[in-house]
């Protein structure tokens, strides 16, 4: 129902020389997860289609409760219940493997083979995503020695160098995740991702429990060693400023849908929706102009009985009767600056101003 | 985005009673079943006494009603004596309960008192009571129980009480410390505090209203604690045994051999009231325990999703025809189509050309 | 090591409270305990009364800190006084006949149950609604049973009725205590029905309490991460989510442990085992004071030694409590 996304950037080609150029590793197409809960389904991921390229770093940004790291998990099947994959289909093709398959009709044999070694993930917080009772070794070579078929000295020697790779003391291996610091533990939990050399890795608020300068480091690395090891990224974030720089696509969720995908010089200077227009002026730009900050007033809608139409009605400044009606549907938006921008707003152009507060001041009740 | 769920609202403007009777509906099974056969018991003690048949301590001197099975005039048959059991149990459940519901307000009430001191106080208060509370933690209590009432005359169920309610709050008040610990360093109180809130104000106000399920747990813990203790204490002849409890009517039906007379009316019945009040009160435990920890509930609520259980850490099910939710035997008949064996993840794969890849081949 | 040095710290304290209860109970106890024990046997001559002071350790000459002192140093030699019921037998040698008997049994039987209870745990919290899962009410009501109850049903029907095992004691009469096989095997069949009522009554609170703490423990993202890892469904059950949820298993036995011990206790009584529950019944029907003082020592060491086990073995499996900053 939603159209496809062929267009994006050109692949890094020289650094996965074995990828058909163009060719997503990873499809996710017209997604849609529910919790089950007693009152009904909350409808957190909403027909959702995104694609992410071979060696690409595709940034999904939005509030927290816009279900973006439930399209993820989801994407790996990895949620728990009451959750559930409605409809869509999630294809998979990497380097290593023989055609495509589709990962929500995967046998769970399968998906175990294609966890990590093919998807890794790095957790929001590695406090908690690392086993506080095993060591760093223990912790890396049982995830090399699932998926590698390699001797115990073979994967300690392993560990070791991932360890160099992140630049972390081997000594260190020794450690367990209580004490190592918080930029120590994260970059832990990245060479753990890592440690089998997969071909997408799904980062999830990686620096968002980190102070600012260890944040900074550790983005710095992320793009190092993706340069190095041609894996792609799905970044998920809330910072949408962090996305402008570190990213090559930038897809905007809101209430388990997408309102707009673009490279992210499009929707740094020609951002369509006005709800990315929002996000836009809600932090400083480095570079740009002085401007007034503002931040999008209201809340977020109740994913348990959505209204037709547009869910960012209630708080768009732009909004009109129409909007309750607009199919939700990606289309190319009126005179992007790029190939490839879409939008689900057709009234909003690039160059329109953001509008934070609705300009007859009335409330339109959907 | 063409099919509409079925959305459940909550009626507005609902009646106070029936907000009551929703709520209740919501509690967990095991809860009400907990919460029933309580009110049975409780039932039994209020109107029992009244309406006993016979005095318990009456011995018919009748040699025909000594051992007597049940008839329909000693329902649950007569001891060696020739005293009526119904009557000596109703009578026992009074006093075991009551015994039991006075302990487990006092030594809640001291368990609160202690725990909120001890976190609002801090520092060296807060060390030594919790050690006072650890120390008596870890010292058997059913020991010390014999020792300090074999001393003292037993002269009624005061002693009982007494000994139990001094040895029974540690366990609550290590729990209410952490709890009152916890809210203390939320933001509300923390507000609270800097307009000028007089700490007494915050206590009766802001944390013990937080805390209502903890102390509601920790107050059935402790009448389940006080029923077991006084009854091994009964069947040992740790008590008054003048009067009837449980464990009196346990203690004379032991040493009067009653089971190896084959007399399993005076024997059975105080032991399954013992057990049957201890599950009620172990259910209702379950029940506060579930509904003070989410995840508990939710594990409890979701595994069964669209007529399949699913494990927390089975890989996420997919429902590709959005059906709607079916019953159950519409569900029975669903898990031989297709799109069951779809979630189950069993069937052939449409792209199935799959195969992970040479493994330790390294392509860097 | 600070965190077994602190532990050890405070089961010093909590023997030295032990010990300080025990010897101010005689002395703050309403009424003069020895005229209670010359008026609980009036064939006794008024001679009597300086015997039982001295039996109580009453009577000591000297401040109550003089008593105390020499209180304390009898206790250091094992000296517990006379017993009043089994005269002239002293309360060490009658402690030293019964503790290896309950040692035994008690220990045994708590370290299988809790096993077994923590295995069904797991079992029931990974599948979750699963059949072991669905056991729970049902062995909920089992452990509601007070222990003396359900080992008199036992009893009457496995060894009285079907003479599956034998009716109560520690060892048969035919056999000659030593360490001989006759008597090692007598004592294995005697203790088999015992133990098994104490599995019975204990295993469904360690199942409970582990499946709930296993429950929040599945929830945990490392577990998600465990998963995500693609590793093998045991390895994830054992090393991710059940050797985490273990912890508070564990801490929880050594604070049960002293509510177990005295249930245990009540079991040996209905089985007329040896054991050192027996020997405080007779104590309590004969108002054998210094008897039941004793073993409510010797208990409670035996509950803080346990205890000490219990946190030796927290530190092998949790290394948070091997650094500097130990759990707890």
């Amino acid at each position: 129902m939603t159209g496809h996304l062929a267009f994006g950037p050109e692949p890094v080609a020289a650094a996965v020389p074995d990828a058909t150029p163009g060719s997503p590793v990873l499809d996710i197409r017209d997604l849609s997860v529910v919790y089950r809960t007693a009152a009904g389904d909350v409808r957190a991921v909403n027909h959702v289609t995104l694609d992410l390229n071979a060696g690409e770093v595709v940034g999904l940004v939005g509030e927290s409760g816009s279900g973006k790291s439930t399209l993820a998990y989801g994407a790996g099947r990895l949620l728990r219940p009451p959750a559930l994959i409605t409809s869509g289909a999630v294809r998979y093709r990497g380097r290593r493997t023989a055609g495509t398959a589709d990962i929500l009709r995967m046998s769970p044999h399968q998906l175990q083979q294609l966890r990590w070694r093919e998807i890794a993930i790095v957790f929001q917080s590695a406090m908690n995503a690392l086993n506080p009772v095993l060591s760093v070794r223990n912790q890396l070579t049982d995830v090399i020695r699932t998926h590698l078929q390699v001797s115990r000295a073979e994967a300690d020697d392993r560990a070791a160098q991932l360890m160099d790779t992140v630049g972390i003391p081997r000594a260190r291996l020794r450690s367990y995740p209580h004490q190592l610091s918080g930029g120590m533990r994260q970059r832990v939990m990245i060479a753990m991702a890592l440690a089998t050399d997969p071909e997408i890795v799904i980062m999830d608020e990686p620096t968002t429990a980190l102070d600012v300068v260890v944040q900074r480091d550790i983005l710095v690395q992320i793009v190092e060693l993706k340069e190095r090891l041609g894996f792609s990224i799905l970044f998920i974030t809330h910072d949408l400023s962090l996305l402008l720089e570190l990213a090559d696509r930038i897809a905007v969720m809101y209430a388990g849908q997408l309102l707009e995908v673009g490279t992210a010089d499009a929707i740094q200077h020609g951002a369509a929706h006005p709800y990315t227009k929002g996000l836009l002026n809600s932090f400083p730009s480095l570079r740009g102009s002085r401007r007034e900050l503002a931040g999008i007033p209201g809340s977020p809608p109740d994913l348990r009985d959505p209204s037709p139409g547009c869910p960012f009605l209630p708080r768009c400044g732009y909004g009109t009767d129409e909007c309750t009606t607009v199919p939700m549907t990606l289309a190319p938006v009126n005179g992007a600056a790029g190939l490839g921008q879409l939008t689900t707003c057709p009234f909003v152009g690039p160059g329109e101003p953001a509008r934070p507060v609705r300009a007859d001041g009335e409330e339109v009740t959907p | 985005m063409t099919i509409a769920l079925p959305v459940s609202t909550e009626p507005a403007g609902a009646s106070a009673s029936a907000q009551q009777l929703g709520r209740w509906r919501r509690l967990p099974v095991n809860a009400k079943v907990g919460a029933i056969l309580l009110g049975l018991f409780a039932l039994a003690a209020i109107i029992g006494p009244l309406v006993t048949p016979y005095d318990p301590s009456y011995q018919n001197p009748s040699p025909s009603l000594s051992l007597q099975s049940p008839t329909a005039a000693h329902l649950l048959g007569t001891t060696q004596s020739g005293q009526d059991v119904l009557s000596q149990l109703l009578v026992g459940i009074r006093l075991t309960l009551e015994l039991a519901l006075i302990v487990g307000v006092v030594a809640t009430a001291l368990a609160v008192i202690v725990g909120v001191t001890a976190a609002f106080l801090g520092g060296i208060w807060d060390e030594l009571l919790s050690l006072v509370s650890n120390v008596f933690l870890v010292i058997p209590a059913l020991p010390l129980l014999i020792v300090l009432l074999g001393y003292l005359s037993q002269r009624g169920q005061w002693p009982t009480i007494l000994v139990l309610s001094l040895l029974g709050w540690p366990w609550g008040a290590r729990l209410v410390r952490a709890q009152t610990m916890a809210i203390r360093g939320r933001d509300f109180v923390a507000a609270s505090r800097e307009t000028g809130e007089k700490t007494w104000r915050i206590l009766a106000f802001e944390i013990i209203p937080n805390q209502v399920g903890l102390i509601a747990a920790s107050f059935v813990n402790t009448v389940l604690y006080a029923i077991g203790a006084s009854v091994a204490l009964a069947f040992i002849g740790v008590t008054d045994l003048s009067s009837w409890s449980l464990g009196t009517m346990l203690y004379w039906a032991q040493s009067q051999q009653a089971l190896q007379l084959g007399a399993w009316w005076w024997f059975a019945p105080p032991g399954l009231a013992v057990a049957l009040m201890g599950t009620a009160l172990v259910l209702l435990n379950t029940g506060i325990d579930q509904v003070g920890n989410p995840r508990l509930r939710d594990v409890a609520r979701t595994s069964m999703i669209s007529g399949r259980r699913v494990r927390p850490t089975d890989p996420t099910p997919v429902l590709l025809d959005d059906l709607p939710r079916r019953s159950r035997v519409e569900a029975f008949l669903h898990s031989f189509s297709r799109s069951a064996l779809l979630e189950r993840g069993a069937a052939p794969d449409a792209a199935g050309e799959f195969r992970p890849g040479e493994i330790g081949e390294d392509s860097r | 090591m600070s965190f077994i040095l602190r532990r050890l710290v405070f089961y010093l304290v909590a023997a030295w409270a032990a010990l300080t209860v025990n010897f101010f109970i005689p002395r703050a106890m309403p009424g003069n305990a020895v005229q209670a024990i010359m008026s609980k046997f009036p064939n006794l001559q008024p001679t009597a009364y300086k015997a039982i002071e001295a039996m109580l350790g009453v009577g000591h000459p000297g401040s109550l800190w003089h008593q105390y002192v020499s209180y304390l140093d009898d206790v250091a030699h094992f000296n517990f006084g006379t017993s009043v019921s089994q005269y002239p037998s002293s309360v060490s040698s009658l402690l030293g006949q019964t503790i290896p008997w309950t040692l035994t049994l008690v220990g045994t039987a708590t370290v299988i149950a809790f096993a077994v209870g923590t295995g069904l745990g797991i079992i029931a919290a990974w599948r979750h609604g699963g059949w072991v899962d669905r056991t729970l009410p049902g062995l909920m009501f089992l452990q509601a049973i007070p222990y003396f109850f359900l080992a008199l049903i036992l009893l009457e029907v496995l060894a009285v009725s079907l003479h599956v095992f034998p009716i109560g004691q520690g060892f048969s009469q035919t056999v000659v205590p030593g360490w001989n096989w006759p008597f090692v095997g007598s004592a294995i069949y005697h203790s088999i029905l015992p133990a098994f009522t104490i599995v019975i009554t204990s295993v469904a609170g360690w199942m409970l309490q582990m499946r709930n703490v296993m429950v929040t423990t599945i929830g945990e993202d490392y577990v998600l991460a465990g998963q995500a890892k693609g590793l093998p469904g045991h390895r994830v059950v054992v090393s991710y989510a059940a050797r985490n949820a273990f912890l508070p298993q564990l801490q929880g036995f050594g604070l049960a442990l002293g509510f177990v011990v005295s249930g245990a206790l009540i079991m040996e009584i209905v089985f007329s085992y040896p054991g050192i529950g027996l020997l405080l019944l007779s104590a309590v029907s004969s108002n054998d004071y210094p008897l039941m003082q004793a073993i409510f020592l010797v208990i409670t060491f035996a509950v803080l030694v346990a205890n000490l086990i219990v946190d030796l073995v927290i530190v092998a499996v949790d290394p948070r409590a091997r650094g500097r900053e130990g759990a707890r």
